[in-house]
C-alpha cells in the first residue's frame, strides 16, 4: 500500500474517510501489510496520528504492519504521537442522555439554591455580629470608607433616580387621569399619584435602581479584591474584611437609600403635578389642596420605613456575592449579574411581605 | 510538518523590518529589525517596559505598527486580505502568559476549538486529535474534562500550549512560558518545548526572564535595547558592552545560570 501527498490537519477529514475505506476493503486473509511512505510530501501531528491509528487497528486484527521510506524525523514524530495518544486514549468524555443531564442539573440547582439561602442567613448573622461589635466600640467604624460610599451610592445616584422618578410620576398621572376623567373624578388623580408614589413606586424604583447601580458595584469591587488576593492580605494583616469592607458599605447604603427614596418621592410628585396642572387644567391651588389631604405623613412613613430594609438586603447580597468570588475573573462577572437578580428578587418579595403586614395592621 | 518537506521558499520564518510602535508620544520600538530563522528557538529578552509583549502582539497581527513591515512565512502580514490573513494565522500558535484558556470550556474543548471552527472536524477523530495534543504536552485524561479554573498554573500553560499546537502550526510564540512556575515545573516546561521542537520541527519564539531557560533551550537570543533589537548567541551577548546586558548576565542569577549551563556542556 502507498501513502503519498500532504498528510496534514487541513486534509484530516478527507484522509480519515479514505483510510477507513481502504482498510475496510482489505481482504480478511491478509497477514502482512507494508505501507510505502516515500511519496509523502508533508506530515504533521494529525497525519502522523492517522498513520499510527491505522497501524493499531490492523495490529489489533492480527496484521503485521511496517512503514517503509519514513525519514528519521518523521519516524520520530509518528512514535512521539503514538506515545502521546497512549497516555490519554481512549477515554471518551462521559456522555449522558438528555433526561439524565436535565435531572442532574435540576438537582444540582436545587441543592445550590438551598445552600445559598442558608449561607445568606449565616452572612446576615455575621453582619449583625460585626455591627453589634461596632456599637460597643464605635471608633472602629471606618468613617472615610463609610462617607465615600455614601457619596458613591447616594449623591452620585441623585440624577438618575430623580429623572426616572420624575418621568414615572408623569406617566402615572397621565394614565390615571385618562381613566378617572371618564367618571368625572379627575381630581382624584392627585390621590392616585400621591398614594402610589409615596407608598410604593418611589421607594421601589429607588431600590431597583440602587440594586443595579450599587449592589452590582459592591460585588465587582469586593470580587476584584478577592481575585487580587487583597482580601487574604487584609486577613493576614489581622483586619476583618467584614469590618473593613462589608460594614461601611452596608451602613452607607442604609443611610443613602432612604434619602434617595425621599428625593424620588419629591421628584415623582413634581413630575405628576406638572402633568396634572399643565395637561388636565386643574389649578395649582386646587392641586396643592388635594395633595395635602392625600399625602399624609403616614403615607410617607409607610413608604420610607421599607427603605432601610431594602438597603440592607441589597448591600448584604452585593457584599456576600463579592466574597463568594473564587479564583478567576469570570466568576466576578457571573456573581455580579447574580447579585442584581437576587437583590431585586428579594426587594420585591420583602415589599410584598410589607404590604401584607400593613394590611393586617390596617395602615 | 511542512518544514520537514525540505527547504521552503525562504529560510526566514519571521522577518520584521523598520518596525515603529508608539502609544501616544511614548515610542516603544523605533526602526526595529528582527529575523527569526526557520526551525530555531529564539529567546526574546528585555527590561520591564522594553516592549517584549508589544513586539509579540505585532508579530501575530494583534497590533498594527505605526511603520514597518511584518513578514511571516514569506507573506506581508498587514498587506494580506482578511481571508489570506486568517489562513496564515492557522500556521502559528500563541501561548499567552496565563494560558488564556476559554474559561467556560473544558481543557479538551479548548483544544478542539480551532479544529471545530477552522476545519469543521467532528466525531471520534476530533476527540482523538485533542487527546494526541494533550498527550504531547503531557496532560492526561483526568485533566481533559476539567475547567481551566480547576487547573494549576503549570497545567494551564500546558493546556494553552496544546491549544496553540492544535492546528499543527509551524511557528509557536510563547509569552513567558516559565513565569510563575516553580523551578521543577519550569525545567519540565523547558524540556517539553525542546522535545516538541525536535518532534514537530517547530520554530519557537519565546519571551522569557528566565536565564536558565535561555541557557538551556535557546539557539539565539534577541535583546530589546534602546527601542531596537540585537540578535546573537548567548556567548556573543555576554561579551557585548551594554550596561543593561552586563547587569542581566553579570548579576548573581545570570552568572549562576550560565555557570550551570557551561558545566552541562
Amino acid at each position: 500500500m502507498v501513502a503519498a501527498g500532504a498528510w496534514t490537519v487541513d486534509h484530516a477529514v478527507w484522509l480519515d474517510r479514505q483510510v477507513q475505506q481502504r482498510l475496510g476493503a482489505l481482504p480478511a486473509s491478509i497477514r502482512r501489510l507494508t505501507v510505502r511512505l516515500d511519496g509523502l510530501d508533508q506530515l504533521d501531528a494529525a497525519g502522523a496520528w492517522l498513520l499510527e491509528r491505522s497501524a493499531r487497528q490492523l495490529r489489533a486484527a492480527g496484521v503485521e504492519v511496517a512503514f517503509r521510506g519514513l525519514s528519521g524525523p518523521r519516524a520520530r514524530l509518528v512514535e512521539r504521537v503514538g506515545e502521546a495518544a497512549g497516555e490519554t486514549l481512549l477515554a471518551p468524555p462521559v456522555r449522558r442522555t438528555w433526561l439524565g443531564r436535565e435531572l442532574e442539573r435540576l438537582g444540582a440547582t436545587t441543592v445550590a439554591m438551598i445552600g445559598e439561602a442558608l449561607a445568606l442567613l449565616a452572612f446576615l448573622g455575621a453582619i449583625v455580629t460585626t455591627l453589634l461589635g461596632t456599637l460597643v466600640r464605635p471608633w472602629r467604624l471606618r468613617l472615610t470608607s463609610f462617607s465615600a460610599h455614601v457619596v458613591q451610592t447616594g449623591v452620585e445616584a441623585l440624577p438618575i433616580v430623580g429623572l426616572l422618578s420624575f418621568l414615572i410620576g408623569m406617566v402615572l398621572a397621565f394614565q390615571g387621569a385618562s381613566e378617572l376623567t371618564r367618571f368625572g373624578a379627575d381630581i382624584f388623580t392627585v390621590n392616585l399619584l400621591a398614594i402610589s408614589i409615596l407608598r410604593e413606586i418611589g421607594v421601589l424604583m429607588t431600590a431597583i435602581i440602587v440594586a443595579g447601580r450599587s449592589g452590582s458595584a459592591f460585588t465587582a469591587q469586593i470580587g476584584t479584591m478577592v481575585v487580587n488576593e487583597e482580601v487574604d492580605a487584609l486577613r493576614t494583616l489581622g483586619l476583618d474584611p467584614m469590618e473593613v469592607l462589608v460594614l461601611p458599605r452596608v451602613l452607607a447604603l442604609v443611610v443613602a437609600l432612604p434619602l434617595l427614596a425621599f428625593f424620588a418621592n419629591v421628584m415623582g410628585l413634581l413630575g405628576g403635578g406638572l402633568m396634572i396642572v399643565l395637561v388636565l387644567d386643574i389649578p395649582l391651588t386646587l392641586f396643592l389642596e388635594q395633595l395635602r389631604t392625600a399625602a399624609t405623613p403616614m403615607q410617607l412613613f409607610v413608604g420610607l420605613v421599607k427603605a432601610p430594609v431594602f438597603a440592607f438586603v441589597i448591600a448584604m447580597v452585593g457584599c456576600r456575592n463579592g466574597l463568594r468570588v473564587q479564583g478567576d475573573a469570570a466568576s466576578v462577572g457571573r456573581l455580579t449579574t447574580q447579585a442584581v437578580v437576587t437583590s431585586i428578587f428579594l426587594v420585591i418579595v420583602i415589599d410584598a411581605a410589607f404590604s401584607i403586614l400593613f394590611n393586617v395592621l390596617g395602615i | 510538518m511542512r518544514s520537514l518537506s525540505g527547504p521552503g521558499s525562504s529560510d526566514a520564518a519571521i522577518r520584521l523590518t523598520g518596525i515603529v510602535n508608539a502609544f501616544g508620544p511614548h515610542v516603544v520600538h523605533d526602526g526595529l529589525e528582527l529575523t527569526v530563522r526557520r526551525g530555531e528557538i529564539l529567546g526574546l529578552v528585555g527590561g520591564s517596559g522594553s516592549g517584549k509583549s508589544v513586539l509579540l502582539r505585532t508579530i501575530v497581527g494583534l497590533l498594527r505598527p505605526r511603520a514597518g513591515r511584518v513578514e511571516v512565512l514569506g507573506a506581508d502580514l498587514f498587506a494580506l486580505r482578511p481571508a489570506a490573513r486568517r489562513a496564515l494565522q492557522a500556521r502559528w500558535g500563541v501561548l499567552f502568559q496565563d494560558g488564556a484558556l476559554f474559561s467556560s470550556l473544558t481543557v479538551r474543548e479548548n483544544v478542539q476549538v480551532p479544529l471545530v471552527e477552522r476545519l469543521g472536524l467532528k466525531g471520534p477523530l476530533l476527540d482523538e486529535l485533542a487527546a494526541v495534543k494533550l498527550g504531547l504536552v503531557g496532560l492526561g485524561a483526568d485533566a481533559a474534562d476539567k475547567l481551566p479554573a480547576e487547573l494549576s498554573g503549570g497545567m494551564r500553560k500546558r493546556a494553552g500550549l496544546a491549544r496553540a499546537l492544535a492546528m499543527d502550526p509551524e511557528i509557536v510564540l510563547l509569552d513567558e512560558p516559565t513565569a510563575g512556575l516553580d523551578p521543577i515545573a519550569a525545567a519540565a516546561f523547558d524540556e517539553l518545548i525542546l522535545s516538541l521542537h525536535a518532534a514537530l520541527g517547530l520554530t519557537v519564539v519565546m519571551i522569557t526572564h528566565d536565564v536558565d531557560s535561555l541557557v538551556r533551550i535557546t539557539d539565539r537570543v534577541a535583546v530589546l535595547l534602546n527601542k531596537r533589537c540585537i540578535v546573537a548567541t548567548l556567548e556573543e551577548l555576554r561579551a557585548y558592552d551594554d550596561p543593561w546586558l552586563r547587569a542581566y548576565f553579570g548579576g548573581p542569577r545570570g552568572r549562576a545560570a550560565i555557570a550551570a549551563g557551561d558545566k552541562e556542556d
